[in-house]
């Protein structure tokens, strides 16, 4: 089993969400690269899960572990907020930039 | 303007449908905005909660504040089981409290989508009718952008219309006298708005609810008072919206005193409301007795409430003028409720003596003294108060009976008579009349209405069998006044002798 398990909640094929999903994955490829599962779901057709998960906003990432649970909201573009908020990247700074 | 007719959804909450002529507008969203602590989670949870308990109308909760555990504790207390309406199928929650321990990193634009499926997930769930959410400025605070939530929360009301569902969105306000709400949300659901208010008026709290707008729809103006009430939820006073439609009888009751009945041309009429004014120890209480006396040696049920004296000092004075009020409650004909005005605020003192009267239906209310409530109420929340109590007493075809302290011995006026006196159909006013160093007591009917009566000012007197009255004061003037005169006797005949026909001269 991977390290990293991620959940990416998305409403339907949006462009947003087709963003999403391809700036996870470039960003993931490159930081962890094989060491990662990451499921999609849409809540469009998974409300259930997006009721069961608490989740508001799409699209959100879910670094379910490791602990503790972390959340990104957005279509994950800025790549270094989406590093820090995996935890791949602890200067705070970056992260405001 | 567009004749588009609004269909109304009767919320259930006690009065609000007749301040709100009919209830919410149906399939729309409402925007009930409050300062904190002013109801607006007693309120949406009560849309919810009377449409499953009166119109068996399923309902989803959206909280974004507190959890559903928070909400399912908080209005266990107003007597509701929502986790048995849960598992009925017609509560669901869409839980979107904030998830403490959890970081969350903005990156990239986003929405709300998954709240929407979310609630759109509810709705189809339990079939619900009804939605609540509460409260919108949570969202505002937690997801930084504001034009976003604004888009997106505007995004929900239109999903919900579609959807054919009527709801309730809560937001904050930061002043009981300002802007409508926070963040402007009053910008997307701006058809229909409803203001709570908490105002501390005189150091007392005062609870009001308002209809801001309906848009196509009538609704009743102005601030309204309402209390939050254990097992019943928010109960709304509906002042104005009463109507005046009680029938007015021509059947005459004692007054319990024969020679009252005939200074009032034959007795009181059977639905009117009597105010007996006077200063302290003039003898109001003593007419309260007879008055219940009377009812009762005609068959008739009595209700007393005494906010003065205690039981048991009401029940000695009566007792010692030849009335056995312990017998009348025996035999069921009585019921006497005894209270410090203090013990509540008045506005839930009119939901319990409604409460009492629906009980107990009695023929005659009395209340002894209407000016003792005076003091636990802003000048304005009494006059609601008589303006309330008499009009459900009259609805009620009953005769109603209500004494007043005046603060000043001779003479004088107080707040309850000039909220009260247009309102009551006969006015009795006893004084105090000094007269060679000597108190003697002076009754006169002031206001019959629909009826002739005696103009006179009454000397009476009290003894243990009750109340007396005597001839009139003749040779005195400016009773009522409170500044008795001595006049001539010569005077007066030469006075009446004015109003003479001309077969005198």
């Amino acid at each position: 089993m991977n390290k990293y398990t991620l959940k990416l909640y998305v409403t339907g094929q949006t462009t947003r969400s087709q963003s999403a999903v391809a700036n996870l994955r470039r960003t993931c490829e490159a930081a962890l690269p094989g060491q990662y599962d990451l499921t999609i779901v849409d809540v469009l057709e998974n409300p259930q899960l997006a009721e069961d998960n608490k989740i508001l906003a799409t699209p959100t990432l879910v670094r379910e572990s490791p602990h503790p649970t972390r959340r990104i909201i957005g279509d994950l573009s800025d790549e270094n907020k989406v590093l820090f908020g995996l935890g791949l990247r602890q200067n705070e700074e970056v992260a405001l930039l | 303007m567009s004749e588009q007719f609004v269909e109304k959804l009767k919320t259930g909450i006690e009065g609000f449908d007749l301040i709100a002529e009919g209830g919410l507008a149906k399939g729309r969203t409402t925007l009930v905005s409050g300062t904190a602590g002013s109801g607006k989670t007693v309120f949406a949870a009560q849309f919810l909660a009377e449409g499953i308990r009166k119109f068996g109308e399923p309902g989803v909760f959206v909280t974004f504040e507190e959890t559903p555990e928070d909400i399912r504790r908080n209005v266990s207390s107003l007597g509701w089981d929502v986790a048995a309406w849960e598992a009925a199928g017609q509560w669901a929650f869409v839980d979107a409290s904030p998830q403490l321990g959890e970081d969350t990193v903005f990156s990239g634009s986003y929405d709300l989508g998954a709240l929407l499926a979310r609630i759109e997930h509810a709705v189809n769930k339990v079939s619900a009718q009804r939605v609540a959410m509460d409260s919108l400025g949570a969202v505002f605070s937690r997801f930084g952008d504001t034009a976003i939530v604004r888009h997106e929360l505007f995004r929900v009301a239109s999903a919900l219309r579609k959807m054919g569902v009527t709801s309730v969105m809560t937001a904050e306000r930061n002043r009981e006298y300002g802007d409508v709400a926070r963040y402007g949300v009053e910008e997307f659901v701006a058809d229909n708005v409803i203001i709570l208010r908490n105002v501390l008026d005189s150091e007392k709290r005062r609870r009001t609810v308002e209809v801001l707008k309906f848009r196509g729809t009538s609704h009743q103006k102005g601030e309204f008072p309402f209390t939050i009430l254990t097992e019943r939820g928010i109960v709304v006073i509906p002042l104005s919206a009463i109507e005046l439609k009680q029938r007015s009888s021509n059947v005459r009751i004692t007054s319990g005193n024969p020679a009252l009945d005939q200074m009032c041309g034959g007795g009181f009429f059977r639905d009117s409301i009597l105010l007996v004014s006077g200063a302290t120890g003039t003898g109001k209480t003593l007419m309260v007795t007879e008055f219940v006396a009377g009812g009762v040696r005609n068959d008739e049920r009595c209700l007393l409430f005494a906010f003065e004296e205690s039981r048991e000092q009401l029940f000695r004075n009566a007792v010692g003028w030849g009335v056995d009020f312990e017998r009348f409650e025996e035999e069921g004909r009585l019921k006497v409720v005894c209270e410090y005005p203090e013990v509540t605020s008045l506005e839930d003192r009119l939901i319990s003596m409604k409460a009492a009267i629906h009980a107990f239906k009695p023929n005659r209310v009395a209340v002894d003294s209407l000016s003792a409530l005076e003091r636990v109420s802003t000048i304005r929340g009494f006059r609601e108060f008589v303006i309330s109590l008499t009009s459900f007493i009259k609805h009620q075809e009953i005769a109603g009976l209500f004494t007043n302290t005046t603060p000043t011995l001779l003479g004088g006026e107080s707040v309850t008579e000039a909220h009260i006196s247009t309102l009551t159909d006969s006015i009795i006013l006893l004084r105090y009349v000094e007269m060679y160093g000597e108190m003697r007591r002076g009754l006169t009917v002031l206001k019959m209405r629909g009826s002739q009566h005696d103009k006179d000012i009454r000397e009476f007197s009290i003894d243990s069998d009750g109340m007396h009255i005597g001839k009139p004061f003749r040779n005195v003037g400016g009773i009522l006044a409170g500044n008795p005169v001595r006049v001539d006797p010569g005077e007066i005949e030469r006075l009446s002798g004015l109003f003479q026909g001309p077969d005198r001269i």
